[in-house]
């Protein structure tokens, strides 16, 4: 039976998509069985991040109405055997009301018969959308940026995913930008755990590959030299119950920095 | 930047403007986490009129109760506009 995990954040824009593309890619690599379910419906995005767009026929619509079989649906990732990797897109001419919570949880129940994971990418904001997401899942990832808005929506996500049952929901913290950090222009990863005490399950730092990456339609965490590509695999590393420790996010040291740690204040 | 703000960040001292996001973060969450409902409220309101009623006569019409903000916390703030004390019952 597997696991059924919502990524979300209150905020849009701050990386749910291109989270939730790199974890699904990184746990098939492991060997494990993965659907990845894009629930932003009328701006479907999933499949392009993952490069899978020019293969859809159908979409959650025409599974949560009983259309076709939720297997008819899937499109493979041809990067994996067997169909290890697969996706749900989102429907792009409907609205958010052609699905509900309750056609949610039943299409959750019968993909954890067969997955070992169902990674649940969440749009942006608290309304039906969200609802949607979150009605069949039973944990949940919170993704956020360094910023006062962001942080407040994730806050507020919090509350709410709470209030809906799904108890200690797990931070990422996405892009971080360690220079910044150092010179107290930006929050520190104790900073954000201070104020919204939940758990990090990881620290993606700002990266130009993530860009390129999506531009082709590589996720990044295949590219081996990627740090974001790193971070992600490490927070693959503790969804399947591994301790790995924060990667350092340090970059290649400029002049400041050098200074800085001569004057011993690195 | 000026001078005295680049040497600061270059011997790492918090005059960064992280510590202004966190402070205004951590006041807007106070006021988000606090979200009483409306009817809430209402009944907080109703209540209140009740007890103070016992002792004086109020304007029930200007009654005014919100939150406000001060300073670290948040403060529940009733403005209730007396109209005149009841006699005391002497005994
Ligand atoms: N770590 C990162 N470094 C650099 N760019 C990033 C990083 N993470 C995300 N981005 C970029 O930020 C943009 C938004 O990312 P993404 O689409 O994943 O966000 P989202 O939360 O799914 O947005 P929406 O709320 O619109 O669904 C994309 O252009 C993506 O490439
Ligand atoms: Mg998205």
């Amino acid at each position: 039976m597997g696991e059924v995990i919502v990524i979300t954040s209150g905020k849009g824009g701050v990386g749910k998509t291109t989270t939730t593309a790199n974890l699904g890619t990184g746990l098939a690599s492991l060997g494990y069985k993965v659907v990845l379910i894009d629930t932003d419906i009328g701006l479907r995005n999933l499949d392009v991040v993952m490069g899978l767009e020019n293969r859809i026929v159908y979409d959650i619509v025409d599974v949560t109405s009983g259309k076709v079989t939720a297997s008819k649906a899937l499109i493979k990732d041809k990067r994996f055997p067997d169909g290890r990797l697969s996706l749900l897109p989102a429907a792009q001419t409907k609205d958010k009301t052609a699905v509900n919570p309750t056609q949610m949880v039943k299409l959750c129940e019968e993909l954890k018969q067969e997955y070992d994971f169902v990674l649940i990418d969440c749009p942006a904001g608290i309304e039906q959308g969200f609802k949607n997401a979150v009605a069949g899942a039973e944990k949940a990832i919170v993704v956020t940026t360094p910023e006062v808005s962001a942080i407040r929506d994730a806050d507020r996500i919090v509350g709410l995913l709470e209030a809906s049952d799904l108890k200690n929901p797990r931070l990422i913290i996405n892009r971080l930008r360690p220079t910044m950090v150092r010179q107290g222009d930006m929050m520190s990863i104790e900073d954000m755990v201070d104020i919204l005490a939940i758990d990090v399950i990881g620290v993606v730092p700002e990266d130009d590959t993530i860009v390129i990456s999506t531009n082709k339609g590589e996720p990044a965490i295949l590219d081996p030299k990627s740090r974001a590509g790193q971070a992600y695999r490490n927070i693959t590393q503790r969804i399947t119950g591994h301790d790995v420790p924060l990667m350092n996010l340090d970059e290649p040291q400029g002049l400041v920095d050098k200074l800085r740690k001569i004057f011993g204040k690195g | 930047m000026a001078m005295i703000d680049f040497i600061n960040r270059v011997f790492g001292k918090e005059t960064g403007s992280k510590s202004i996001a966190k402070e205004r973060l951590r006041l807007v969450l106070v006021h988000d986490r606090c979200n009483i409902s409306p009817e809430i409220l209402d009944d907080l309101k109703e209540d209140l009129i009740r007890v103070i009623s016992k002792y004086l006569e109020i304007d029930v019409r200007s009654l005014d109760v919100s939150f406000s903000q001060e300073d670290q916390a948040m403060a529940l703030v009733a403005n209730i506009p007396v109209i005149g004390v009841k006699r005391q019952n002497q005994t």
